[in-house]
């Protein structure tokens, strides 16, 4: 057993091995010829991304990326970009920072991703942007709202996508403060950058002293009847969530059985309307009254020519899926990708596409400006507020624009972009 | 004081669904020595039928049944297609095994109904009645004490005092000279997987409206509180693992409510330590001296 | 001490008795070195052969194999079952992470620290390490399962509390330095990471190896096979389940500090309950208690994300249908495997691998005849 446990070892490291060496040809891939462009052919660009598909964080998630894809599938029957057509690899992570670090160098390292699009997460996209730095892939519209991915000095290849959560924090205080003065404000967050962030912004508009209570919960435990109980307890009458999904039916199903019925303000991460209603089943009355964020286009709004074009495109190339507050976003991604694409030329290399993102003026579906710039990585630098009334949740009032350090909530007055007719961007 | 009244009932009403879910472990742990690591996968697979069920026929309570009657005979599938065939030499097969049912159960209900969260209804208002101005209980979770009770006095009487209950004590301490008296030790071990599946199946339709919802992954959690309660209790003691599911339940809506969520777990980890070193079997584990 | 040393020829006969392995006994440290050195020899071969993303692979194994190695003598060699050694793999990787800040924040540079963050998130993580060990000396089958699980679930729970120093749930970056210059410039720097990587697993499995092949590693088996024997040979039983566990988890801090210098970010959704599982899982489908075993467990870790994918893409779907079946089908697919193997071939890859060779072994001489 001792010598053949062993030999046994040998062998099976030289075949592992084997396999591996096996398994690929190519040699050394980046930086060896210079002259071609990774993931870009005359016909093809590819580009990929990291979501949780599988897992318990993949719920509503899981439906970003395949509206993506329909939309550039959409563009891709009408000719593609500059005559290119996209392929759009789409990598499972489960949400887990581990299958990240190795599913982001198979699309950079085999794959030859020309750029990676949206990657989701912030744990688990933190910890490839050293490794996409250091292989200059621009790294675009990371699918979260923390500050991590605007830092152009030291992340220059790195664009966020959401308003980070400190400018959202800043407009539902706004919210408060201007049209439920005097009331008792309290302050439930996730336990990591989303409720810190969110709470900063909060509390820059109010004062530190103006929030009440301060409660936070973690993911891994799903009773949060002790938070709930505190509010209640303390009198609150305004209750800012920085909460997922998953979390905000919960606290409103919880306060609900608490007999507790305060005014909900909901980040826009936890406040879509068919994603909520469907969870709390025959509790969805209970969402009635409760003030959300967002900066796309309402999915039930079907006068909305976005919404039109979008539907249609989940019709023809999703495979009609339910359509909610995720496929609007992922069609917006992939949107402003194309325009970003058809800017930069159609001698197309990564150096020019980061140019182009960084000298903006994109429009596009979004409700407030991007404000990408050489200074600003941010995406969206502002949120429209929603109610949900009748069981409908509608946007009301004006669309508002901020920053996340000390600036003023400001109302943001251009009027809305119109899709092109045939629902591709135009080269201009 | 409200807030203990509070944290107290709001514990002792997850505790009792703790508490039918260790049983079940417990009773597939006394029929074959296996701790199911599959139970919670099975239970939300049992959920998921009656939520179908439900949904086509606008009946809570027929969907309820179905739950039952799907995890009796998920249970007993997995015993005679799977775990009958696994060589049990190693303890440590089974538990593979079942890791391994765990992973096929949750990407079949992934495949079926997607990764969205579905709404688990509950039967009766979740609102508390007050008493005294203090919010005492919901007719829920009298609901949930009531059905748990029946669930554990039913099983006591089964294997006290049935002839079955008999057979399948026998089957499971000595299965050689039961099969020598003319029990079907087979059979029995069946029976006891179909119970434990359909009293999982019970625990998961009673907790899941208290949590986020219908989700491939909703036991995950629920599972690690039942068997921390199982093995708090005592995995050879029907007793101690309603003792320990109440322990439990309690422990984790002090922490929340007094410390903060997050400090779950430790305490979770701090009361497995502080038990079973002094108990190493378990709060209900005979004194006997130890088997090596 | 002494009472381990005075067991040692009755133990002899108990476990190792007749073995030539025994007669030979003075060689082996000499074979292990020897079959670590082509080990090594072969792998720098292969790092220059192949792309950099395979270079990355087989160096996530390597971190992989140095936990999976461990497990294996923890709960095959010793009999102790842990579902907790994705905890103990987060010790090391913070604990890397912590020294390596604090080295770059002081501005210090050199080859030199690295080794030493890695030695110190050993050394952290074997006391970690001992205190569970010393729990789980007491503790039997399930109840030490339900101990450990308890132990990987606290993880996220410690980093969230303790956020000023874990960062919460996004956890820490790992400054790594570059490849040394004298290497050329563009020396590839996933080549570099499987050399760092690979040094260090085979440095720890030649140890490992040494020590099953040891007087301890018999008293493992020993405590494994038969308690009442082993402590009527003079065993202690309860010393040897904590050296068990302790060298267990030295390993696996080795093999988290490794992946976190890899991954150059530590975060508790990497250590999850799930990698804890997985583990366990890999050790066995790989083949129980043999290091090559744990090494088919860390290639099936590493290639199972990667088989995930090519098998979905494989497949033309409509897109409805390839929603649903994206991720989840090659999860069935691996849990139905899983299934199957443990009930068709309890020994793992390893054990098949064996029976097969043996087989043709055994047909060769009579072909000759």
């Amino acid at each position: 057993m001792h010598r053949k446990a062993h030999r046994g070892l040998a062998i099976a490291s030289t075949l592992a091995l084997l396999i591996a060496v096996a398994g690929c040809g190519g040699d050394d891939g980046p930086g060896s010829g210079g002259a071609p462009v990774p993931g870009v052919t005359d016909t093809e660009i590819t580009v990929g991304t990291h979501m949780p598909l599988t897992g318990p964080a993949s719920a509503g998630y899981s439906k970003i990326a395949p509206a993506t894809k329909a939309y550039f599938d959409y563009v891709n029957a009408n000719g593609g970009v500059h005559g290119r057509k996209i392929t759009y690899k789409i990598m499972d992570d489960g949400y887990n920072p581990a299958n990240t670090q190795q599913v982001v160098r198979q699309l950079v390292l085999q794959d030859k991703v020309f750029a990676v699009l949206n990657g989701l997460g912030t744990p688990t996209h933190t910890g490839v942007l050293d490794f996409l730095k250091s292989n200059r892939v621009p790294d675009l519209f990371v699918a979260s709202g923390s500050r991590s991915w605007d830092q152009p000095d030291k992340y220059p290849g790195t664009f966020g996508f959401n308003p980070d959560y400190t400018v959202e924090g800043k407009i539902l205080a706004t919210y408060a403060k201007t049209n439920l003065a005097g009331q008792k404000v309290c302050f439930l967050g996730q336990d990591d950058d989303f409720g810190r962030d969110s709470l900063v912004g909060v509390e820059k508009v109010l004062g530190a002293s103006a929030v009440a209570v301060k409660q936070t919960y973690v993911t891994s435990n799903t009773n949060v009847a002790p938070q709930i109980g505190a509010f209640k307890a303390a009198g609150c009458q305004v209750v800012v969530l920085a909460t997922v999904p998953g979390f905000t039916a919960l606290s409103i199903g919880t306060a609900a059985r608490l007999g507790f019925k305060p005014q909900w303000l909901v980040s826009n991460v936890g406040a879509d309307h068919p994603t909520l209603a469907k969870q709390l089943g025959a509790a969805a009355p209970l969402l009635e009254g409760m003030v959300g964020t967002n900066y796309l286009p309402m999915q039930n709004d079907t006068a909305n020519p976005w919404i039109q074009l979008f539907t249609k495109i989940n019709k023809e190339h999703n495979g009609d899926a339910p359509f909610d507050g995720n496929t609007v976003y992922g069609m917006s991604v992939g949107y402003l990708f194309v325009q970003v694409l058809l800017a930069a030329g159609k001698d197309l290399t990564r150096e020019k596409v980061l140019d182009a993102v960084q000298k903006g003026g994109f429009q596009g579906p979004g409700l407030v400006p991007l404000r990408f710039s050489e200074k600003d990585h941010s995406g969206y630098g502002g949120q429209r507020l929603s109610r949900v009334s009748g069981g409908v949740q509608t946007y009301f009032g004006p669309a508002y624009e901020t920053d996340e350090a000390d600036g003023a909530v400001n109302e943001y007055t251009a009027p809305a972009a119109v899709p092109p007719a045939n629902g591709v961007p135009t080269g201009s | 004081m409200d807030r203990f009244v509070f944290l107290t009932v709001d514990g002792l009403s997850r505790g009792a669904v703790y508490a039918a879910f260790a049983l079940a472990l417990v009773l597939i742990w006394r029929a074959a020595r296996v701790v199911n690591f599959a139970q919670g996968a099975m239970a939300v697979a049992a959920a998921y039928v009656a939520y179908s069920v439900s949904t086509a026929t606008g009946s809570y309570w027929l969907g309820f049944v179905v739950a039952i009657v799907a995890g009796l005979l998920l249970g007993a599938l997995v015993d005679r297609v799977v775990m009958r065939h696994v060589d049990h030499a190693s303890p440590l097969n089974p538990v593979i095994v079942a890791l391994g049912l765990v992973l096929l159960i949750q990407a079949v209900l992934g495949m079926v109904y997607g990764s969205e969260f579905r709404p688990a209804q509950a039967p009766f208002s979740r609102s508390a009645l007050t008493v005294g101005g203090v919010a005492v209980l919901s007719p829920y979770d009298l609901f949930v004490f009531a059905t748990i009770g029946v669930v554990v006095s039913g099983l006591a009487w089964l294997f006290a005092r049935t002839p079955v209950g008999l057979r399948m004590r026998a089957a499971a301490f000595a299965p050689e000279v039961s099969r020598l008296l003319g029990v079907n030790v087979g059979g029995m071990l069946t029976l006891g997987w179909a119970l434990a599946s359909g009293v999982g199946a019970l625990a998961a339709m009673l907790v899941l409206p208290t949590e986020l919802g219908l989700h491939p992954h909703a036991m995950d959690l629920g599972f690690v509180s039942a068997f921390t309660a199982a093995v708090v209790g005592g995995l050879d003691s029907p007793p101690g693992a309603v003792v320990g599911g109440l322990v439990v339940g309690l422990l984790l809506s002090y922490v929340s409510g007094y410390a903060g969520s997050d400090l779950t777990p430790l305490a979770v980890l701090v009361l497995l330590l502080a038990v079973l070193l002094v108990r190493p079997g378990g709060l209900f584990a005979p004194v006997a001296a130890r088997r090596v | 001490m002494s009472a381990t040393r005075a067991a040692v020829p009755p133990k002899q006969q108990l476990v190792g008795a007749g073995r030539p392995a025994d007669r030979r006994r003075g060689s082996t440290l000499l074979r292990h070195l020897a079959v670590v050195l082509a080990a090594g020899l072969l792998l720098v071969a292969v790092s220059y052969s192949v792309e950099p993303f395979r270079n990355f692979q087989l160096a996530t194994v390597a971190a992989y194999f140095c936990a999976t190695a461990g497990l294996t003598v923890l709960t095959g060699l010793n009999g102790q079952l842990s579902l907790g050694h994705g905890a103990l793999m987060a010790t090391g990787a913070y604990t890397v992470a912590l020294c390596q800040t604090a080295f770059a924040d002081r501005g210090m540079t050199g080859g030199w620290l690295l080794p030493l963050s890695l030695a110190a998130a050993v050394v952290s993580t074997v006391a970690v390490g001992a205190v569970v060990g010393v729990a789980a000396a007491r503790l039997r089958g399930p109840y030490l399962a339900g101990v450990t699980l308890a132990v990987a679930v606290v993880v996220p729970a410690l980093a969230v509390t303790f956020d000023g120093v874990f960062n919460g749930e996004q956890g820490l970056s790992v400054p790594v330095e570059p490849p040394p210059l004298s290497l050329g410039a563009y020396f590839p720097y996933e080549r570099w990471q499987l050399w760092v990587t690979g040094a260090a697993t085979l440095l720890a499995l030649l140890l490992l190896a040494n020590l099953i092949r040891s007087r301890y590693g018999r008293t493992f088996r020993a405590v494994r096979d038969d308690e009442v024997a082993a402590r009527l040979a003079g065993i202690h039983v309860a010393r040897t389940q904590v050296l068990a566990f302790v060298v267990s988890a030295a390993t696996a801090g080795l093999g988290g500090a490794l992946l976190a210098v890899l991954a150059q970010s530590v975060s508790p959704g990497a250590f999850s309950l799930t990698l804890s599982l997985f583990l366990l899982m890999a050790v066995v489908i790989g083949g129980l208690g043999r290091l090559s075993g744990a090494l088919w467990g860390a290639v099936l870790l590493v290639a199972l994300p990667d088989l995930t994918h090519s098998l979905t893409e494989l497949l033309t779907l409509s897109p409805a249908v390839a929603q649903r079946l994206e991720g989840n089908l090659p999860l069935a697919i691996f849990g139905l495997t899983l299934i199957v193997v443990m009930i068709a071939a309890p020994g793992g890859v390893q054990g098949l691998l064996s029976r097969l060779g043996r087989a043709l072994l055994a047909r060769r001489p009579t072909r000759h005849s």
